[in-house]
């Protein structure tokens, strides 16, 4: 009992902790159904590599990566089966309306660059650095990239379209 | 680059969804159901209700693996699994739903054997002899401690019989509490004292 090196939590307490950012992200990213198996499809791959992370890991940006890496699959599986031809049309997510549906709409409208700057870093609290690394962009450009999607929601607030 | 999200036109906004606590509720026990399918779940684990306190009762694959009382504190209990057997450690009523009603059935005074698989990996040695000589010992009886340590083959190790009680892995399925003192006292138990007198005396009838 004792003799064990420190462990890792149960993974129990990895989906109590983080299930419900992760669901965010992934209705951020994804329609409402998607975004259900996104979540599942996430948390079964992160309990398969479970194991081998480290202790000292940040798991929630672990788990944002995996989200935002399933979100892709399913975007494409989506456009393969229904939009066999030609490029998709550049629309927004609709995210869940959780608590202002509002806002959300407004979320999902911004440029994609923007969304995902925004969901990743003041949704699920990743750093600019981690959220580049994600979008193959630098952290200046992201932490540029969420400060004007924030200033373009704040200018949507005070025209009275998001109250 | 990697990120991508075009989406197909006019998806309709969801009008109602589940309450999100119910959402994640259901998310959680799809997910236990398929990770349990493909066997990436190394300990599943639920809570019983009984006289003595609420049990914490955890199973691998095998079988039932520990048995713990409130005192030891749940949380710390799955913490030392995780390192002792493997730290996908999930919530699982569906795994345990036999071990709660045998338990059921037992606290109720409907069950006098357990008839469950249970894993002895988490006793060791000796330990691991007296554990599985336990069983021996009938429902509504009492053993001494030296009485076990002839059971389970070295006569002398009264002590070694009295640690091997006191860290039992699967108290109550396990039934250590029917080891007492060859003076008749009750000894003692890793749920206390009190624990033990009340499972001696619903056996006792």
């Amino acid at each position: 009992m004792s003799s064990s090196p420190p462990a890792l939590p149960p993974f129990e307490r990895v989906v109590t902790e983080h299930g419900a950012v992760v669901l965010r992200v992934c209705r951020a990213l994804l329609n409402p159904t998607d975004a259900q198996d996104a979540w599942s499809e996430t948390f079964l791959a992160a309990m398969e590599a479970y194991p081998a992370l480290r202790p000292d890991s940040n798991v929630r940006g672990w788990l944002v990566t995996i989200a935002h890496r399933k979100a892709i699959d399913l975007h494409r599986r989506a456009a393969r089966t229904a939009l066999p031809m030609g490029e998709l049309p550049e629309r927004p997510a609709p995210a869940h309306p959780e608590s202002d549906p509002a806002l959300w709409a407004a979320v999902a409208a911004l440029p994609e660059k923007q969304r995902l700057a925004v969901v990743h870093h003041h949704l699920a609290g990743l750093p600019y650095a981690e959220i580049a690394a994600l979008t193959g962009s630098t952290p200046a450009a992201t932490r540029r990239a969420a400060a004007d999607g924030i200033a373009a929601l704040r200018r949507l607030h005070s025209t009275g379209a998001l109250s | 680059m990697t990120s991508s999200f075009p989406l197909p036109p006019n998806t309709a906004w969801p009008v109602a969804l589940p309450d999100d606590r119910e959402l994640l509720d259901s998310l959680h026990d799809r997910l236990v159901a398929v990770a349990g399918d493909r066997q990436l779940i190394d300990v599943g684990y639920r809570t019983v209700d009984s006289p003595i306190g609420v049990l914490l009762v955890a199973a691998t694959d095998a079988g039932v693996v520990r048995v713990a009382f409130d005192s030891e504190g749940h949380d710390s209990v799955l913490t030392a699994l995780a390192g002792q057997i493997g730290p996908r450690i999930m919530r699982d009523r569906k795994r345990l739903d036999v071990a709660a009603r045998e338990l059921d059935e037992y606290f109720t005074g409907r069950r006098r054997h357990f008839d469950l698989r249970v894993d002895l990996r988490l006793a060791h040695g000796f330990r691991r002899a007296v554990v599985a000589a336990l069983p021996t010992i009938d429902y509504g009886t009492t053993a001494s401690y030296a009485q076990v340590a002839a059971i389970a083959g070295s006569p002398a190790a009264v002590r070694a019989v009295g640690t091997a009680c006191a860290t039992n892995p699967l108290p109550v399925i396990v039934p250590c509490h029917r080891v007492v003192r060859s003076d008749g006292s009750i000894g003692a138990y890793r749920g206390g004292p009190a624990a033990k007198r009340l499972l001696l005396e619903l056996e006792a009838g």
